[in-house]
């Protein structure tokens, strides 16, 4: 119960342990803590990073997609245009076409009814010729009666 | 305790208690104060050498990745501690947050000492040859006293490192009366008194308070023990102390596991307090 010389060894024994708790233990385990501590706030403010840069990506992609809608709406209105421009100039062209033809036969037409007409004039003089001579019972002379001939054909 | 069945149960009960309270001493030198309480001191540095091996142990394998199980008991402990002392102190310090947690482990490992079988380690260190042994160091007022008046060391450096030796000195004489003028004077030997009483009667009220409530725990299971002392089979009492004395030990130790906690967290709390006043400018 009395105080005696335990007293100074207690003390100092307490005190050295203190030390070396401070000097080995203590600085060794809050640098674990803090380094652990600054890792999980790294780690939380990179989640919360990847998520912010996830809702960026999404609205990016939702954007894209609207304008991708918005051209391809585009570009079939552009194609139906075209293909009603296209239709038009065809049915132009057949119009066309058809006219071209339509004049061309009746051209044609035309010509080969001239031509039937001379032809026909041609074989009516001889005819009429023949005719003329049957009925004279006697040969006319053609190259006396040419002109007569001619006046003839042409009148026909 | 060979011979006590010879003697009354009185006298058998008087000495088996003086011997439960009673050191190993080794007698360095002349006079009663050269005298060292060996068990005490042993026990104190078996405690102190587990305390850091485990400590600093721990302390080496500590990493800053996933904490195992170990690692993750010692730094709740850490934790919890450094976060008190924040609150508490308001300075920085690399001292003061080591010191509350070798204080708060180290008084309660001390003090759990207490809750081992009281004849335990009497009984084996009888077998090896001891005469005597006590086997709680704080329940040696030495033990207590020793380490309070480290931490009343420790308050005068914190004092003087914080204030710096002028105002330390000067603060001696003018809190906690201040005064102007004449008053100074007459006032300065009361403030100094007041101080001197202040900073003394700390460390006497430290190591009184819990050397105190662990000689008190020591002796109600010395006590509690004694209650079937040089009982035999053959006596009727027996079978009545028997449960009586295994109840109430049972529901002391219980109780007693809240004291040895409260205790090693008051010391260790005033201390933190203590410490912070001395190094806050009145």
């Amino acid at each position: 119960m009395d105080i005696n010389l335990t007293l100074i060894i207690e003390g100092l024994a307490f005190f050295a342990v203190v030390l070396l708790v401070m000097k080995y233990g203590w600085p060794l385990f809050m640098a674990a803590i803090e380094e652990r501590q600054k890792r999980i706030a790294e780690g939380l403010a990179a989640a919360e990073r990847a998520r912010a840069e996830l809702r960026d990506a999404d609205a990016r992609v939702a954007e894209e997609i609207k304008a991708a809608r918005l051209q391809a709406a585009e570009i079939i209105d552009r194609a139906q245009h075209q293909a009603n421009l296209l239709l038009d100039k065809a049915r132009e062209d057949a119009v066309t076409e058809m006219q071209r033809q339509k004049v061309a036969a009746e051209t044609e037409i035309a010509a080969a009814t001239v031509r039937a007409r001379e032809e026909l004039s041609a074989r009516v003089g001889e005819l009429v010729l023949a005719g003329a001579s049957k009925i004279l019972q006697r040969e006319v002379d053609a190259s006396t009666h040419r002109q007569l001939l001619d006046e003839l054909a042409a009148e026909i | 305790m060979s011979g006590s069945a010879e003697q009354t149960a009185g006298g058998g009960m008087t000495e088996y208690i003086h011997h439960h309270l009673h050191n190993l001493q080794w007698q360095v030198g002349a006079g009663p104060f050269w005298i060292i309480n060996i068990d005490t001191v042993a026990i104190t540095l078996l405690l102190m050498a587990i305390f850091l091996g485990v400590f600093i142990l721990a302390a080496r394998r500590a990493s800053a990745g996933v904490p195992g199980r170990f690692q993750a008991f010692v730094e709740m402990v850490v934790v919890g501690i450094d976060e008190m002392v924040r609150e508490t102190f308001h300075g920085s310090s690399k001292l003061i947050a080591p010191l509350a947690l070798t204080i708060f482990v180290l008084v309660f490992m001390m003090n759990f000492m207490d809750l081992l079988p009281v004849d335990l380690l009497p009984w084996l260190g009888r077998e090896a040859g001891l005469p005597y042994l006590r086997v709680v160091p704080t329940a040696d007022l030495n033990t207590t006293l020793g380490m309070a008046l480290t931490v009343f060391a420790l308050i005068q450096y914190f004092g003087l490192k914080h204030k710096g030796p002028r105002l330390f000195f000067k603060e001696m004489f003018t809190a906690p009366f201040h005064a102007h003028g004449f008053m100074v004077i007459v006032l300065a030997p009361v403030n100094l008194l007041l101080r001197l009483i202040e900073e003394a009667v700390r460390p006497i009220s430290l190591s009184l308070r819990l050397f105190g409530n662990m000689f008190a725990g020591e002796l109600i299971f010395i006590l509690i023990a004694t209650m079937t002392l040089g009982a035999s089979l053959a006596h009727g009492l027996t079978y009545v102390m028997g449960p009586v004395q295994f109840l109430s030990d049972f529901v002391w130790t219980a109780f007693h596991i809240l004291i040895i906690t409260l205790q090693a967290f008051i010391f260790m709390m005033l201390t933190v307090v203590y410490l912070s006043m001395a190094s806050e400018q009145h």
